[in-house]
C-alpha cells in the first residue's frame, strides 16, 4: 500500500466532512417535513449493502498485501466473517472471528 | 435547564451507552488504519471529528491509497453516506420546529448509532416537545460520540507501534463484511449485494475505479426492483 498524499488528503477531509454534513442537514434544516417519494426511499434503503460489498470484493478478491492473488487465509477469513455475521447479526463476533481465522491461517500455512 | 430537560438528556445518556461498545473497536481500528496509511494523530482525529462516519472514513482512506482522484474518492465516500439524508427526513417529524443552530448541532451528530437510539425512542414515548427530544438526541450523541475521537487517537497510537506481521491490510475487508452481513435482512438486500459484488469484480478494470460508482448504483436498482416485485407478489396473494 502506497502513502497518501497529504493535499488530497487534506481536500478530502474537507469535502466529505461538507458533503456529509449537507446530507446529513438537508431534510432537517433546509427543505422540512416533507416526505421523500416513496421509490426515492426505496432506493435509499439500499446503499449500504449496495456501496459497501462493491467496495470489499476487489480487495479480497485481489488482495494488495499477496501482489492480487487471492490467499487461503484472507478468502478464509472473510467466508468466516460473513458466515459469522449472518448467523449472530453481532458486528464485533464477526470481526473477531474473522481475525481469529486470518492471524491462524497466516500462522498455519503463511 | 428545567427538570424534564435534564431526565429528557439522562435518558438519551443511558439510550446511546450501549452502543460504545460498538464505536470503541471501530475508532481503534480506524485510528490503526490511519496511521497505517501514513496519517499522524491529528490527521487520523481531524478525520474523524470533521467527518463523523466510520465506513465513509474507512472508503476514503482505501481510495485515497489507491491514489484516485478526490473527486472520485469523495464520490464514492458521499455514496456510502446516502443514507444520512434518510436519516435527516426522519429526525424532521422530530426536531423541525427547533431554532437553525440546535437542528445543525443535531445534523453534525446524526450517524447511525444516536440515529438508532433516538428514533426507537421517539417511536416508543410519542407526545413530548421538540426541545425534549433534541435533550434526549444530545444525551445519546455525547454517549456515543465523543468515544469515536477518544479511540481514534488511542488507535492512532498504537497503530505506529504494530507490526508488518500482523496483516493489517485486511482489517477494513473484514470490518465492512462484519458490517454488510447482518444487513442482509431480505432477499431484496441479499439480490442487491449479490449484484454490487459481481459487477464491481467485472469492471474492476475501469479506470478511477469508476467500478464502484456503478456497480453500486445498479444494486440500489435492484435491490428496490426486487423489494417491490416481491411486496407486489405479496399484494396479489
Amino acid at each position: 500500500m502506497s502513502q497518501i498524499d497529504h493535499t488530497a488528503l487534506w481536500l478530502t477531509m474537507i469535502g466529505l466532512g461538507l458533503g456529509s454534513f449537507g446530507l446529513r442537514f438537508v431534510f432537517l434544516g433546509l427543505i422540512g417535513d416533507r416526505a421523500l417519494p416513496e421509490w426515492v426511499q426505496r432506493h435509499l434503503r439500499y446503499t449500504s449493502v449496495a456501496v459497501l460489498p462493491a467496495i470489499v470484493a476487489p480487495l479480497i478478491a485481489f488482495p494488495a498485501a499477496t501482489g492480487g492473488t487471492p490467499d487461503l487465509p484472507r478468502t478464509a477469513a472473510a467466508a468466516v466473517t460473513l458466515a459469522v455475521g449472518c448467523f449472530t447479526k453481532n458486528v464485533i463476533a464477526a470481526i473477531g472471528t474473522g481475525a481469529a481465522t486470518l492471524y491462524l491461517l497466516l500462522y498455519l500455512v503463511g | 435547564m428545567t427538570t424534564s430537560l435534564r431526565s429528557e438528556f439522562a435518558k438519551g445518556l443511558r439510550g446511546g451507552a450501549p452502543f460504545v461498545l460498538v464505536i470503541i473497536p471501530f475508532g481503534l481500528l480506524f485510528g490503526v488504519v490511519a496511521t497505517e496509511a501514513g496519517l499522524n494523530v491529528l490527521e487520523a482525529l481531524s478525520f474523524s471529528v470533521v467527518v463523523i462516519a466510520g465506513a465513509a472514513q474507512f472508503t476514503a482512506l482505501q481510495l485515497l491509497q489507491d491514489q484516485l482522484p478526490v473527486a472520485i474518492v469523495l464520490l464514492s465516500a458521499l455514496c456510502v453516506n446516502l443514507r444520512m439524508a434518510m436519516y435527516s427526513a426522519a429526525l424532521t417529524q422530530h426536531l423541525g420546529p427547533l431554532p437553525l443552530w440546535k437542528k445543525a448541532v443535531a445534523a453534525y451528530f446524526t450517524v447511525d448509532q444516536t440515529f438508532a437510539t433516538a428514533a426507537l425512542d421517539y417511536e416508543k414515548r410519542p407526545g413530548r416537545t421538540a426541545e425534549e427530544k433534541f435533550a434526549f438526541f444530545m444525551g445519546a450523541a455525547i454517549a456515543i460520540c465523543p468515544a469515536w475521537y477518544v479511540f481514534t487517537i488511542v488507535g492512532a497510537m498504537v497503530g505506529n507501534a504494530i507490526p508488518e506481521s500482523f496483516a493489517l491490510d485486511f482489517a477494513v475487508p473484514i470490518t465492512f463484511l462484519a458490517m454488510i452481513a447482518p444487513a442482509l435482512r431480505s432477499l431484496a438486500h441479499v439480490a442487491a449485494a449479490f449484484t454490487s459484488v459481481v459487477l464491481a469484480l467485472a469492471l474492476s478494470g475501469l479506470p478511477y475505479n469508476l467500478g464502484l460508482p456503478i456497480a453500486a448504483l445498479c444494486a440500489m436498482i435492484v435491490g428496490a426492483a426486487v423489494e417491490q416485485r416481491l411486496t407486489r407478489a405479496e399484494a396479489a396473494a
